[in-house]
C-alpha cells in the first residue's frame, strides 16, 4: 500500500506532528508498522516478538485521548503514539526477554526497565523486541540463539552487532525508532553498517535497570533512529537520572532536540582521531569519512588533528574488562530462579552438576568464551596483570580523551574499519570479529558519549559507511549539533535520506538470499 | 567416628592456642542492604523480595543509608578507624542461596579497621582483643534440606530455597589473631562474642539475638609449640549458636587439635561445623585459602566517603558503652563488686534490669535471678535468658510472697510449675492449692502435736536457747506440707511457750 | 604471563560452572591463548604510577533512604521457576557443605 508505504518512511519527528495535527492516528501509524514487519521481517529477522496487541491498545488509547482533547490531550507527550522497538537485552512486562540467548527461552521479566516505564509514560506503542548477539556478546548479531539477522541493504550481510536487530528493524521501516544498548560499539557499529543513526549516551546518562548486564561498566542504552532529530526526541525520553540505578547521572538532561535544531556548526573545532582512521580502513569508508570533514569545513567548522596514542590499548583492555565484568554478570544463570534448567544425563543429580549442564547447554559459544576469558582475569594471581592493568589502561584512555578535548570541541572517526562483512565470513575467527569495535570501544572505556550516523556508501561495495562523533562527558548535546548539520549536508547533496538508496525489500526480484546489488 | 582429644590440661600443657573470630552482626535497618524489600525475621517465603534480591536479570543494587551509619557506629564502638572512602566488592561463587552467584561485600576496603575492644573476664582481669577490620556485605537466603534421614545436608535429595533473608544487611568483624589467651582462650572467646553482641545492641542497631541469628560467630582455633612463634594450621568452627557453644567449641577444637598434633599428624585446613548434641565439631569441606574468590569492584556501586564531619555526626549519637553503663547498673542497684560480677558473669544483667522496670526492687531481681533461675539453667544446659522465664513472673511471684499468700518454698514449686508450662503463677497456685496456712488454729495445733514429741526440745528452748527452736518449726513445716509460713509459726512457738524470741 | 592450557580451560570451567566436553576444552584453549596473546600488551601500558579506574564516571555515596518499596508475593517470585515447592525453589541435592 503506497500510503503504508509513506506512513512508514517518515521519521518519528514527522510522524509525531501529524498525530499532534490529528491528520494520522496512533493506531493507523502502529498497524502500518505491524504489517511492514510482517511483509518483510520473514527475510529480515529483525524481530524475535511482535507485540501486536497491546502496541495497538496503547495506540488506540493515545487515539482516544486525543479525540477528547482538553487537559489529557494537551499533556501528551511530542512522541506518543510513535511506535518503537525494543533489544530483546531489556525486560519488558507482558513481552519475552530473552537476551537472544536459549538459557532465558521464553522468559517473561515481572518487572519493566526504567527506560520501558519512560516509554510507557510517554504512551509509546511497543512493537516488539528485537534480535542481538547473545547476551550481546559479538559485533554481527550471528551469535544469536535465535538465528541471525539480515542487514536490509544486503540481506547475505551482517546488520552489526550486537544490536543488529534494532538497527536492522529501523532501516528496513519496521519501526520509526529502536532502543539498543552499546557496550563496546553495539549501537553505533549496527547504526554504520546499516545506515542508520545510533547515539551511545554519557555513561550513566540513561539508566542501566532492566537492561541485562553484560560490563557493569561500559553499558548505556541508547536510541536507533532513521535521523539525529528522532534520535534527539528518543534520548530526551529515556534519559535523566533513576534512584535505582546507582551509576546513574544525578544531573539533569540537557535539552537534546534544541541541541539537534541548531543548525550551525560555525566556530566550533572537529578532531580527527589520528588513530582511528587511515590504515586497516577500507578505502571507501576512508573516502566517505574525508567528504564529511570536507563539509564541515566547508560550514563553518574547523578542522584539526588529535592523537590519542593509548587507544593502541583499548581493545585489549575492553577484552579484559568486559569479559571479567561479564563473567560475574552472567553468573546468576544457572537454572534455580528462572530460565532454563537442564539435568545431566548421566551420573548424580546434584545441583552443582544441573548449574553446569544448564549453562553448557543454555550458552552458546561466544558466551562461553568471554565467561572462561573473564574467569581467568579475575583468578587469583592474574587479577594485576589482566583486569588490575586493564582498569590502569582506562585512566590513560580518559586522560587521552581529556587532552583531546582541550583542542577540539567534538571529535570525529569513522565508525567501524569495514561496511557490512558477509554473514558467516568473520565466525570462526573471533578477533577479527573483534576488530570491528576497534573505533567505538574507547568511547566506552572512558565514558564519553557518541554518535553514529549515516555518511554515505562505500564506493567498491555501495554498502553504507557511518561517521562517528564523540563528546566530552556530559556533553551529549554537541552530538546531536554536529551530527543534525553533517546530516543536512550530506542529505542536501544526496537528494534525500541515504536510506532512499536502499533496495526494495518487497520487490519480488528480491529472495533472502542471493542476488547482488 | 568421633575425633580423638587430649585432656584440655595436657593440651594447655603442650601447646599455646591463637585464635581468631569473625561475627557476623546482621542489622536490624527496615529494609535490606541494597534493595528496599523489608527486613522482617519470619514471613511466608520468598515474600520479603523483590526482583534486586531475587538476582533477577537486569537489577542494580542502591546502598541503603541507615545500614551505613549503623556500620561507622558498630566500627566507633570498637574504636576502629573508619575508611575516609571505601568501596564494596563482588565475592564470587556458585551456590542456590546466593542469587546472583556473587556476594557484593567488601574486600580489601572496609569501612572500619584497626581497632580493638578490652574484655573483662570474670576474675576482673582484662584482655585487649584487637579488630582487624569490620565490613559491610549482604546475607544470603535460608535453605532447607529435605528428604534424607537427619534434614542435614548430607543425603538430602532435595534442598528448598527462601530468599527473605537474602540482601539482609550485614556487618563482619574480623579479629587480629588473638594471642596470649593460653588456658583461658575458651573463655576468652565466650566474652568477646559476649561483649560484641552487648556492643551492637546497645547500639540498637541489630536485634542481637544469637538464638535468632542475629550474631553469628566463626571461631578460629590453632595451636603452636610454646615459644613458637608461627602460628600452627587453624580450623575454622561454623554453626555456634549461643554463648556456651561459643566457650565449648574452642575449648574442643583445642583439645581436638592437641590430639592431632601429638599423633605426629598435621592438622588440616578446613572448616568444622559444631553439633550443640554431642559437644563436637565434624569435618565440613576443606577450607583453603586459595577458594578463588575473584574480588574485583562492585561496577554497580560507587565508592562511600566518610566525611570526618559525619563521623563525628555519628560519633555524638553513639549511646552510653556497655562498661560505663555497667558502673552505672551497679551504682544504681547497689551491689558490692563481687554480687554484681557474679551477675555479669551468670549473663543475667539485661534479665536483672528487665525485671527492675517490671516493678521489682534490685535485691529482690538479684535473689530471683541468682538465686533461682540461673541454677536451673545450667541444670537445663541453656543460657538464664532462654530458660524461659520473664520478668514480669517474677514480679508476679514476688508478690505473692510478699503479701504473704506463699512462701519462698512454694514460690520455687510454682517456679518449676511456670517452665514446665502449667500456666501463670496465680493458676499454678490455685491449681496446687498451694497456701500459706493462714489460720493460727492449724498452726497451733501442730505446734502442741511438735512440743509434745520433742520435750526436751521445748525445755531447751525456756532455757534460753532459741536456735533450737528450728527443730519445731521443721516439725510444724512436714505436718503442714510446707504450707505454713516458718516465720508465723516461730513467733507462735515462742507465745506458746512463753519466751521472747 | 603463562599461555592458557587445556587444564586452565578445565579449571576456569569448573569455577564457572560450565559443563565442557574434553573436545570443547581443547578447542577453547586454543582459541583463548589467541586471545589472550592478543591482550597481553595491556599490562606493559601503565606504570604504577597509573592509577585504575573502575567507574568511569567519578560519583560517590549515592543511597537510599531506608525505607520499605514493593514486594513480590510468592506467586510472582516464583513465577519463572523452574521447580518449586511449597512456596521456595527447589533445587537438587548440594554436594558441597558449607
Amino acid at each position: 500500500m503506497t500510503e503504508n508505504n509513506e506512513l512508514i518512511r517518515l521519521s518519528a519527528a514527522a510522524l509525531a506532528e501529524k498525530l499532534a495535527a490529528r491528520e494520522i492516528t496512533a493506531v493507523e501509524v502502529t498497524q502500518a508498522y505491524l504489517d511492514r514487519i510482517a511483509a518483510v521481517d520473514g527475510k529480515v529477522h529483525a524481530f524475535l516478538h511482535v507485540n501486536a496487541d497491546e502496541a495497538l491498545a496503547v495506540a488506540a488509547e493515545v487515539d482516544a485521548i486525543r479525540a477528547a482533547g482538553g487537559a489529557a490531550a494537551e499533556e501528551l507527550h511530542v512522541l506518543a503514539g510513535v511506535p518503537i522497538a525494543v533489544k530483546d537485552l531489556i525486560v519488558t512486562i507482558g513481552q519475552p526477554t530473552t537476551a537472544g540467548s536459549k538459557i532465558l527461552e521464553g522468559w517473561h521479566s515481572p518487572y519493566d526497565a526504567t527506560v520501558v516505564e519512560r516509554l510507557r509514560a510517554a504512551k509509546m506503542p511497543i512493537l516488539g523486541k528485537t534480535n542481538l548477539d547473545e547476551f550481546a556478546m559479538g559485533s554481527s548479531t550471528e551469535h544469536s540463539a535465535y538465528g541471525p539477522t539480515h542487514n536490509p541493504w544486503d540481506l547475505d550481510r551482517i546488520p552489526g552487532g550486537s544490536g543488529g536487530g534494532s538497527a536492522a528493524a529501523v532501516a528496513a521501516f519496521e519501526a520509526p525508532l529502536a532502543l539498543g544498548t552499546d557496550t563496546g560499539g553495539s549501537i553505533r557499529q549496527p547504526g554504520a553498517v546499516t545506515g542508520t543513526v545510533g547515539v551511545k549516551p554519557t555513561y550513566g546518562g540513561v539508566s542501566r535497570y532492566g537492561a541485562i548486564a553484560m560490563a557493569s561498566s561500559l553499558d548505556q542504552i541508547g536510541p536507533v533512529s532513521r535521523t539525529v532529530l528522532d534520535s534527539a526526541l528518543l534520548h530526551q525520553v529515556i534519559g535523566g537520572h533513576d534512584p535505582r540505578d546507582s551509576t546513574s547521572l544525578p544531573d539533569p538532561l540537557e535539552d537534546l532536540v534544541a541541541a539537534a535544531r541548531t543548525g550551525n556548526v560555525e566556530g566550533m573545532k572537529i578532531g580527527i582521531i589520528k588513530e582511528l582512521h587511515g590504515e586497516g580502513y577500507q578505502a571507501g569508508v576512508e573516502n566517505r569519512f574525508n567528504e564529511s570533514l570536507e563539509l564541515l569545513k566547508g560550514a563553518g567548522a574547523e578542522i584539526v588533528e588529535v592523537s590519542c596514542p593509548n587507544f593502541k590499548y583499548a581493545l585489549g583492555a575492553y577484552y579484559l574488562i568486559m569479559p571479567s565484568e561479564a563473567s560475574s554478570n552472567l553468573a546468576k544463570f544457572d537454572g534455580v530462579r528462572y530460565g532454563l534448567r537442564v539435568l545431566p544425563e548421566q551420573g548424580p543429580l546434584t545441583i552443582e552438576r544441573v548449574m553446569g549442564a544448564t549453562r553448557a547447554a543454555g550458552f552458546g559459544d561466544e558466551v562461553k568464551r568471554r565467561i572462561i576469558l573473564g574467569t581467568y582475569a579475575l583468578s587469583a594471581g592474574y587479577y594485576d596483570a589482566y583486569y588490575g592493568s586493564a582498569q590502569k589502561v582506562r585512566t590513560l584512555i580518559q586522560r587521552d580523551f581529556d587532552a583531546a578535548f582541550e583542542k577540539a570541541d567534538v571529535l570525529i572517526s569513522p565508525t567501524a574499519p569495514t561496511t557490512a562483512f558477509k554473514l558467516g565470513e568473520k565466525l570462526n575467527d573471533p578477533l577479527a570479529m573483534y576488530l570491528n569495535d576497534v573505533a567505538t570501544i574507547p568511547a566506552n572505556m572512558a565514558g564519553v558519549p557518541g554518535l553514529s550516523l549515516p555518511g554515505g556508501l562505500a564506493d567498491e561495495d555501495g554498502l553504507p559507511v557511518g561517521i562517528q562523533l564523540l563528546a566530552p562527558a556530559r556533553q551529549d548535546a554537541r552530538l546531536y549539533r554536529v551530527g543534525a548539520v553533517l546530516e543536512s549536508l550530506l542529505e542536501a547533496q544526496w537528494g534525500g535520506p541515504l536510506l532512499d538508496k536502499a533496495p526494495s525489500l518487497t520487490d519480488s526480484a528480491v529472495s533472502s538470499h542471493g542476488g547482488s546489488h | 567416628m568421633t575425633d580423638a582429644t587430649l585432656s584440655f590440661e595436657e593440651a594447655m600443657d603442650k601447646y599455646d592456642p591463637v585464635l581468631g573470630f569473625e561475627v557476623h552482626v546482621e542489622l536490624n535497618t527496615k529494609t535490606k542492604m541494597f534493595s528496599s524489600a523489608p527486613n522482617v525475621f519470619g514471613d511466608e517465603p520468598n515474600t520479603n523480595v523483590n526482583e534486586v534480591d531475587l538476582g533477577m536479570p537486569g537489577v542494580l543494587p542502591v546502598v541503603n543509608k541507615t545500614a551505613i551509619e549503623s556500620s561507622i557506629k558498630i566500627g566507633l564502638a570498637l574504636n576502629c578507624k573508619i575508611a575516609e572512602k571505601c568501596r564494596f566488592a563482588r565475592k564470587n561463587y556458585f551456590y542456590p542461596d546466593t542469587p546472583k552467584n556473587f556476594q557484593t561485600s567488601q574486600y580489601d576496603e572496609p569501612i572500619a579497621y584497626d581497632g580493638y575492644l578490652d574484655i573483662e573476664l570474670s576474675d576482673g582481669t582484662v584482655f585487649r582483643v584487637e579488630i582487624e577490620r569490620a565490613h559491610m556485605e549482604e546475607d544470603a537466603g535460608k535453605l532447607t534440606h529435605m528428604g534424607g534421614a537427619t534434614g542435614r545436608i548430607q543425603g538430602a535429595d532435595y534442598s528448598l530455597v527462601d530468599y527473605n533473608r537474602s540482601g539482609v544487611p550485614l556487618v563482619e568483624i574480623v579479629t587480629k589473631p588473638i594471642e596470649g589467651a593460653g588456658s583461658r582462650a575458651p573463655e576468652l572467646a565466650k566474652a568477646y562474642v559476649a561483649a560484641v553482641r552487648e556492643i551492637v545492641k546497645n547500639l540498637g542497631v541489630s536485634d542481637a539475638k544469637m538464638e535468632r541469628g542475629n550474631v553469628r560467630c566463626d571461631a578460629n582455633v590453632s595451636l603452636r609449640p610454646h615459644g613458637r612463634e608461627r602460628f600452627g594450621i587453624r580450623s575454622e568452627t561454623k554453626n555456634v549458636n549461643s554463648l556456651r557453644a561459643v566457650e565449648h567449641a574452642v575449648r574442643y577444637e583445642i583439645q581436638r587439635h592437641a590430639a592431632v598434633l601429638d599423633s605426629g599428624e598435621p592438622v588440616i585446613q578446613e572448616t568444622r561445623h559444631w553439633h550443640e548434641d554431642t559437644r563436637t565439631t565434624t569435618s565440613g569441606r576443606a577450607k583453603s585459602d586459595a577458594d578463588d574468590y575473584r574480588y574485583f569492584p562492585e561496577p554497580d556501586l560507587v565508592p562511600i566517603t566518610a566525611s570526618r564531619e559525619w563521623v563525628e555526626e555519628l560519633r555524638a549519637t553513639l549511646p552510653e558503652p556497655p562498661a560505663a553503663r555497667r558502673k552505672r547498673l551497679q551504682a544504681d542497684w547497689g551491689y558490692s563488686d563481687l554480687e554484681f560480677r557474679d551477675v555479669v558473669n551468670a549473663g543475667v544483667m539485661d534479665e536483672i534490669e528487665e525485671t527492675i522496670a517490671a516493678g521489682a526492687t534490685a535485691t529482690v531481681a538479684r535473689k530471683w535471678w541468682m538465686g533461682e533461675i540461673v541454677g536451673r539453667a545450667k541444670n537445663a544446659d541453656v543460657d538464664p535468658g532462654q530458660l524461659g522465664v520473664n520478668p514480669a513472673t517474677i514480679v508476679e511471684l514476688n508478690k505473692m510472697v510478699e503479701d504473704g499468700k506463699i512462701n519462698n518454698k512454694m514460690a520455687s514449686e510454682v517456679l518449676d510449675g511456670v517452665l514446665a508450662g502449667e500456666g501463670t503463677p496465680a493458676e499454678i497456685v490455685e491449681k496446687r492449692g498451694l497456701a500459706v496456712v493462714s489460720d493460727d488454729g492449724p498452726l497451733l495445733e501442730a505446734i502442741d502435736a511438735a512440743l509434745a514429741a520433742q520435750p526436751g526440745v521445748a525445755d531447751k528452748i525456756r532455757g534460753g536457747k532459741i536456735q533450737a527452736i528450728g527443730a519445731i518449726v521443721g516439725a510444724v513445716m512436714k505436718a503442714t506440707r510446707g504450707q505454713a509460713d516458718a516465720g508465723r509459726v516461730k513467733e507462735l512457738i515462742l507465745e506458746r511457750l512463753g519466751v521472747e524470741g | 604471563m603463562a599461555a592458557i592450557n587445556r587444564d586452565d580451560v578445565a579449571h576456569l570451567a569448573q569455577l564457572a560452572h560450565i559443563e565442557m566436553s574434553a573436545e570443547e576444552l581443547d578447542r577453547m584453549a586454543g582459541e583463548l591463548a589467541v586471545i589472550v596473546d592478543s591482550v597481553k600488551s595491556v599490562s606493559e601500558a601503565a606504570g604504577d604510577d597509573v592509577p585504575a579506574t573502575s567507574h568511569p564516571i567519578p560519583l560517590t555515596n549515592v543511597f537510599r533512604e531506608d525505607v520499605v518499596g514493593h514486594t513480590f508475593t510468592a506467586e510472582q517470585s516464583l513465577s519463572g521457576a523452574p521447580d518449586a515447592y511449597e512456596g521456595r525453589f527447589k533445587v537438587p541435592a548440594i554436594l558441597d557443605e558449607d
